[in-house]
């Protein structure tokens, strides 16, 4: 049931960025798919105990290379699914509590949980240069560039 | 000869056309590169520089006559995906030989002048179901999800409105954070939803740049450190405007 839940929510949350985003209609469902495949990948890696910041890497790694295969199958830009996909990973809970333990004046935890949603920014970013880079090496090589 | 002359001309404004219009609605800046050049490769120029960054276009094409150099500025920048595909698919149709440059000019300036690909209030619900989902994958109880909906939908509708108004960056979306913590708190005191947190976070995860991060990386790692480091110093400044508007609501409570 929780996986359920979850299932439906990202994918409604990552659909719902896409229109805030003007994804033309035809790629919202997929955007969602996206997002959706992103964040259960991400759920599955936290719930079985994985690092915070070792899900966020694989879990933006899913959400760009679904992005590639579907850029290539529906001929546009891959930022189209990568955007609403990485958004559910963002570390906003993190920063939110940073912020609050800024203003409450305690900055021991303030500065740790601020540094952790660095490394988690952080990760999303590696996640994608990753996908990027096996992009590169497996799938460009097929296919020139250009044509 | 005075006909070749205008015809080059006419290669230059239909990639500046739609480099400007990718730019301006959050295309990558590798893109926009790669698409100008492109296009006018396809229109038989063999050899063009472009050199973007988040606020002008400069491109220059050589052909027989002395090499031709454009500048582009741009001033305003929103998101609008639609717009960056729709080019992109003029772009391919160029590649492919069906666009002569007047033609593909014509379709150009007809995408630059559409309207926003969803109405306002489209955006506004789509605001609201994005925060109201945040409260439940943050592992929130729906009794919560309402109030953050609403108030995730107030604080988008006033970062598009106070955009419009005043033009200074990152003051929109410290009043959106603000009006969005306060009517958050206003509910959790009236006891609309119970948990004052997840009902925050839900509130400004529209308001998250999560654009302009994807651009600041995919930039950086093509290369574009200036447009990648822009970008990344704009996504910073946004996300400290939102910590600061959430803050002063913190600091009142």
């Amino acid at each position: 049931m929780t996986i359920l839940t979850n299932m439906l929510f990202s994918f409604l949350a990552a659909a719902s960025f896409g229109i805030m985003y003007n994804v033309p209609k035809k790629l919202l469902i997929k955007c969602g798919t996206v997002g959706m495949a992103g964040w259960m990948a991400y759920y599955f890696l936290s719930e079985n105990n994985v690092d915070p910041l070792a899900s966020t890497v694989g879990a933006s790694f899913t959400i760009a290379v679904i992005g590639h295969v579907y850029a290539r199958l529906y001929k546009t830009p891959v930022i189209i699914f990568t955007i609403a996909g990485i958004i559910p990973l963002v570390p906003g809970g993190t920063a939110y509590r940073a912020m609050r333990a800024f203003v409450q004046n305690d900055y021991g935890n303030a500065m740790s949980l601020a540094a952790k949603a660095f490394m988690i920014s952080g990760s999303i970013a590696l996640g994608l240069i990753l996908s990027d880079v096996f992009y590169q090496l497996l799938i460009r090589k097929k296919v020139p560039v250009g044509k | 000869m005075e006909a070749k002359l205008e015809e080059k001309y006419d290669i230059m404004d239909v990639s500046l056309i739609a480099g400007k219009i990718m730019l301006e609605n959050g295309a990558e800046t590798y893109r926009v590169e790669d698409t100008m050049m492109r296009i006018a490769q396809s229109y038989g120029i063999r050899d063009s520089h472009s050199f973007v960054t988040p606020t002008g276009i400069m491109f220059s094409i050589e052909t027989d006559e002395p090499t031709k150099t454009k500048l582009m500025r741009i001033s305003n920048r929103t998101t609008d995906l639609y717009k960056v595909s729709a080019v992109n698919a003029i772009s391919r149709r160029i590649s492919a030989g069906e666009l002569t440059t007047v033609q593909a000019y014509r379709e150009l300036k007809a995408i630059q002048k559409a309207p926003m690909f969803f109405p306002f209030w489209i955006h506004i619900l789509a605001a609201a179901s994005t925060s109201g989902c945040f409260v439940i994958l943050l592992k929130g109880s729906f009794d919560n999800v309402l109030p953050a909906m609403i108030a995730g939908g107030l604080a988008y509708f006033i970062v598009l409105k106070v955009a419009n108004i005043v033009p200074t960056v990152f003051f929109s979306e410290f009043i959106a954070a603000l009006v969005g913590g306060a009517a958050a708190y206003l509910f959790y005191r009236m006891g609309f939803g119970g948990d004052l947190d997840r009902i925050i976070i839900g509130t400004l995860i529209p308001l998250v740049p999560g654009l302009l991060i994807t651009n600041a990386v995919r930039d950086l790692m093509a290369g574009h450190f200036i447009s990648g480091l822009a970008k990344g110093a704009e996504a910073l400044l946004t996300a400290l405007a939102i910590g600061t508007g959430i803050a002063v609501i913190m600091t009142l409570i």
